[in-house]
């Protein structure tokens, strides 16, 4: 494993490699066995989000790929007495997600990250409240990550599309928490939205990195994002 | 559309708009005469109008463009939840809470952009509406989507005049709250949250929404089948730029 991680170019190979296999745990074992017997080997690989603008693009494909496996999951197997009205939502939001995360794939061509291996067990699929409150959790943030990118973009193409995207983020966020507080001030509440200012969150990468790891089991690092 | 109101509103936003204005128009469109604007009302003439205006706004706003194109917006907004607060029977009791988070939110925005402001910040406009807006609760939450929506568009609209600058995030902070703000409104009314396929109302306010492409990639050759085009357009909100922004909101600056 350290043979391969050393060399950037190995790296990269190899990176693609595990994505185009949808990280299959064995084929990453029995490459890092090849390389490297001696050592503990991690079941799936390490993901640099890489620098600039394409580190940021990297950045917002992260987030989209955890958002769409969500979804992909949650509209897969509904929670217990999910109402045809959560599912009209849950799809779209599915949906929606599936296409940023084409997108920013497409966007990004050969310097895309892997597809990464998600890691959902803190999250009970059966239960509404579970689902729905980490929906929450994730819209949220998704739109304190946008928004505390933004400045970071130094292409003004790639600052548009991330605002195309951040809004529909914020219609989500809305929705779901209407679904768990209806007719209340939650969709825009005072725990997201500051009261002084009327200002949502705005956090950076480094902020917004530790609470997305918990649901990844590659690690990722954006130490090479630009601050 | 008051194309009068809509030109006033700019000289206010820009001190030389005039001059501005006068360059492209004598070559273009007016010839000079402030009076044929009043003229300019058939589709084609308003689409010309909205071309000079890109050219001569297009590319060179400021900060202070910006922040004073965005409290004119907050200023509308704030006004119109105000008074929706103060209209009797307008509200029922249970959207109540909702108006009253959102007019909080205007409010702060409007305090907030007229303290970066400073004495730079444009004095407050005297808005009208159309006349059974505060007495009919549904032509008050056709409105309010409108103004949301087309408020959530022109933020994303001046985003990259400010690029890589703290005044973006804040921009960025207010624009994901109007974007809440739309959601919740347009699902009181029965739509959607997001901004969905061609019948959204008044078209003004939605035209461009349903683009397929982004940043050069044809989107629908990209996603699956199983995935509806009118998703794909549900998936990106669209700019507006101040022209037509202004254009939307120039009816109601009296």
């Amino acid at each position: 494993m350290n043979t391969i991680t050393s060399n950037p170019a190995t790296r990269r190979v190899f990176l693609r490699y595990a994505g185009a296999t949808a990280l299959s745990a064995t084929v990453l074992l029995e490459a890092c066995k090849n390389n490297d017997s001696t050592t503990p080997v991690p079941a799936v690989a390490t993901v640099d989000l890489g620098s600039g603008d394409i580190g940021i693009l990297n950045y917002a494909y992260a987030l989209e790929q955890l958002e769409a496996a969500f979804y992909t999951k949650v509209v897969a197997s509904p929670f217990s007495g999910m109402t045809a009205a959560e599912t009209a939502i849950l799809t779209d939001l599915r949906d929606h997600e599936i296409i940023h995360r084409e997108f920013l794939k497409k966007a990004l061509g050969a310097a895309a990250i892997p597809a990464l291996t998600v890691k959902f067990d803190s999250i009970n699929f059966s239960d509404r409240a579970s689902v729905l409150n980490t929906a929450k959790t994730f819209e949220d943030l998704g739109i304190a990550a946008y928004n505390g990118a933004g400045k970071l973009i130094s292409d003004v193409n790639y600052l548009l599309v991330a605002g195309k995207i951040v809004s529909v983020e914020a219609r989500h966020a809305a929705a779901i928490r209407d679904l768990l507080s209806p007719k209340t001030a939650s969709f825009a509440g005072n725990d997201v939205v500051s009261v002084d200012k009327g200002l949502d969150g705005a956090m950076t990468p480094t902020q917004v990195l530790p609470l997305v790891q918990p649901f990844v089991a590659n690690t990722i690092t954006g130490a090479n994002l630009p601050k | 559309m008051n194309l009068f109101k809509i030109f006033a509103e700019i000289e206010q936003v820009d001190a030389d708009a005039v001059n501005k204005l006068a360059y492209y128009s004598r070559r273009q469109l007016l010839s000079g005469a402030t009076a044929r604007l009043a003229k300019l009302t058939t589709g084609a003439a308003v689409a010309t109008f909205g071309t000079v205006m890109n050219q001569a706004f297009g590319q060179t706003s400021s900060a202070t463009d910006v922040l004073n194109f965005a409290l004119t917006l907050e200023y509308l907004e704030n006004d119109y939840y105000q008074r929706a607060l103060k209209a009797t029977g307008l509200i029922p009791a249970s959207d109540l809470a909702i108006f009253t988070q959102i007019a909080q939110h205007e409010a702060a925005h409007v305090a907030l952009l007229k303290s970066v402001l400073g004495t730079s910040a444009v004095a407050l406009p005297t808005f009208k509406y159309q006349a059974d807006t505060f007495t009919n609760y549904q032509t008050f939450l056709a409105f309010a989507q409108a103004f949301e929506d087309t408020g959530v568009r022109a933020y994303k609209g001046q985003a990259g005049f400010l690029k890589q600058t703290d005044t973006l995030t804040v921009a960025l902070q207010i624009h994901s709250v109007e974007a809440r703000h739309a959601s919740e409104v347009r699902r009181l009314r029965g739509l959607k949250g997001w901004i969905s396929g061609s019948a959204e109302t008044p078209a003004a306010a939605y035209a461009g929404e349903t683009n397929m492409t982004q940043a050069g990639i044809d989107l629908r050759s990209l996603i699956p089948a199983s995935i509806s085009d009118v998703a794909i357009q549900e998936a990106f909100d669209e700019p507006l730029d101040k022209a037509a922004v202004l254009a939307i909101a120039g009816p109601y600056i009296a």
